[in-house]
């Protein structure tokens, strides 16, 4: 259909980065989201108070200025922790900077969805885990997290979706994923539309093929349940 | 660096930010405006029971929400001088400027949320409203006008708040395309002074402040137009 002029194996391997850079980020995002959500469901001020913070404030900055700032703005930090080490020239990478930076604004999203899942488990199963002796952690992890998963999976599907477009950002401090790999091919090409075309089209296959997954995700999620109908 | 000379900084620096915010409010206000009305025939046409109607204002939406706005913006301000007959055409002069391609662009964008916004807040109008104003003898036209439209306006306008903030953040990737907006004076500053951590901080601070007063905005436009009361029913 259009002429590649041989960057097709260039765009492959920026396909492959940005699948790894966003599972990495929702990873780390997820356990964000989940310790948010904790937070601001406990029964502690503190804690509650820390949740609420968390959220309102990466919710109300750009992913953009997030991402800038996890490359940017650390390096004299690093340096300075590094030279402790015997490294002065410590930096975060662009893929470890970009992966933080997504994570946490994938996190303060996910607080929220996971807040909506926790409260529509019933009470009385966690008191019933209590009555039979179990610790807090293992309520936790035997009775709360295992049903979270099927109230959370739609919306964490959504953010999942954002996400993917949002690693186009972290081209901007310069890792290779897609997008950056279509600027690259642009220029020495000059022939910039077909190079962005292609990216455009390789994300919205990535699109297709994760709102197919989620949705056999919560097919099988949901098994055994009756779905409700209007 | 001490306290007294980051002050110095900030206030050295105070009027372009400032010029960076308007630049910013400019380019999301316009925005979302005129992109809500691309959306109403979007979204409308999106509801639709014909297949031939719904496919156009699909497969637009599928490929703006599929797609990075930031790839939007490139593919437009830096692609299309990839052809000439772009450039021979009586439109250059306004592809050529990167306030023009980001504005186009960002209505573009925006309009394919809003008319699933709206999509969903048509469906989610009450059949019996609907049954009940045609049986009243109103024309199908007005039924839209009178009851499905209000309706779905007061059901969307929270999810339409929320498209305005997410608009406003994803403004931020416009700097790319050189335009002075708060991302692109603090970049600007930052090449200058070295200072990334301050001046980042005061961008986020920027725009954690002009959120909020949108957040607030939205909730007394709610309070007015009443949605809460439609909510309940």
């Amino acid at each position: 259909m259009f002429d590649l002029q041989g960057f097709g194996p260039a765009l492959l391997e920026g396909t492959w980065m940005t699948i790894r850079l966003s599972l990495a980020s929702v990873a780390l995002g997820l356990i964000f989201g989940l310790l948010g959500a904790s937070g601001k469901t406990s029964d502690n001020r503190l804690l509650r108070g820390m949740g609420g913070f968390y959220t309102s404030v990466v919710r109300g900055i750009p992913e953009t200025l997030w991402v800038l700032m996890a490359y940017f703005g650390t390096v004299s930090t690093m340096n300075y922790l590094g030279s402790h080490f015997g490294n002065p020239y410590l930096t975060l990478s662009p893929f470890v900077a970009g992966t933080f930076a997504l994570a946490l604004c994938f996190g303060a999203y996910a607080t929220e969805v996971f807040r909506g899942a926790l409260l529509a488990i019933p009470p009385g199963q966690k008191e019933a885990g209590l009555a039979l002796g179990l610790s807090s952690l293992r309520i936790f992890w035997r009775i709360t997290l295992p049903q979270l998963w099927r109230v959370a999976l739609p919306g964490l599907g959504n953010l999942y979706l954002i996400l993917l477009k949002d690693t186009a950002l972290v081209s901007l401090i310069t890792l290779d994923e897609i997008m950056r790999k279509a600027q690259v091919a642009g220029q020495a090409t000059r022939e910039p539309f077909t190079f962005y075309f292609a990216a455009a089209l390789i994300y919205l296959c990535l699109t297709a093929v994760i709102m197919v997954a989620l949705h056999w995700f919560e097919r099988r999620a949901n098994k055994g349940f009756v779905r409700t109908e209007l | 660096m001490t306290w007294a000379e980051r002050w110095a900084l900030l206030v050295e620096w105070a009027p372009q930010l400032l010029e960076g915010a308007l630049l910013t409010l400019e380019l999301v206000g316009i925005a979302v405006i005129v992109g809500l009305f691309f959306a109403i025939p979007l979204g409308l046409a999106r509801a639709s029971r014909h297949w031939y109607i719904r496919a156009f204002p699909y497969t637009y939406i599928f490929f703006f929400r599929g797609t990075p706005l930031l790839l939007q913006l490139f593919l437009v301000y830096y692609g299309l001088s990839q052809f000439e007959a772009v450039r021979d055409s009586m439109f250059w002069p306004f592809l050529r400027e990167p306030y023009w391609c980001a504005l186009i662009i960002m209505t573009l964008h925006t309009a394919a949320y809003i008319a699933e916004i709206l999509r969903g807040a048509v469906q989610a109008v009450p059949p019996g409203e609907v049954e009940a104003a045609r049986a009243l003898g109103m024309s199908r036209r007005q039924a839209l006008q009178f009851i499905i439209m209000p309706r779905a306006i007061r059901i969307g306008l929270p999810a339409y708040g929320n498209e305005v903030i997410l608009m406003l953040k994803a403004s931020a990737v416009v700097y790319t395309i050189t335009l002075m907006d708060i991302m692109g004076v603090v970049r600007t500053i930052n090449s200058r002074t070295y200072q990334f951590e301050m001046f980042f901080l005061v961008a986020g601070l920027i725009y954690l402040v002009v959120t909020i007063l949108f957040t607030q905005l939205f909730k007394l436009v709610e309070r007015w137009l009443k949605v809460e009361a439609s909510r309940k029913r």
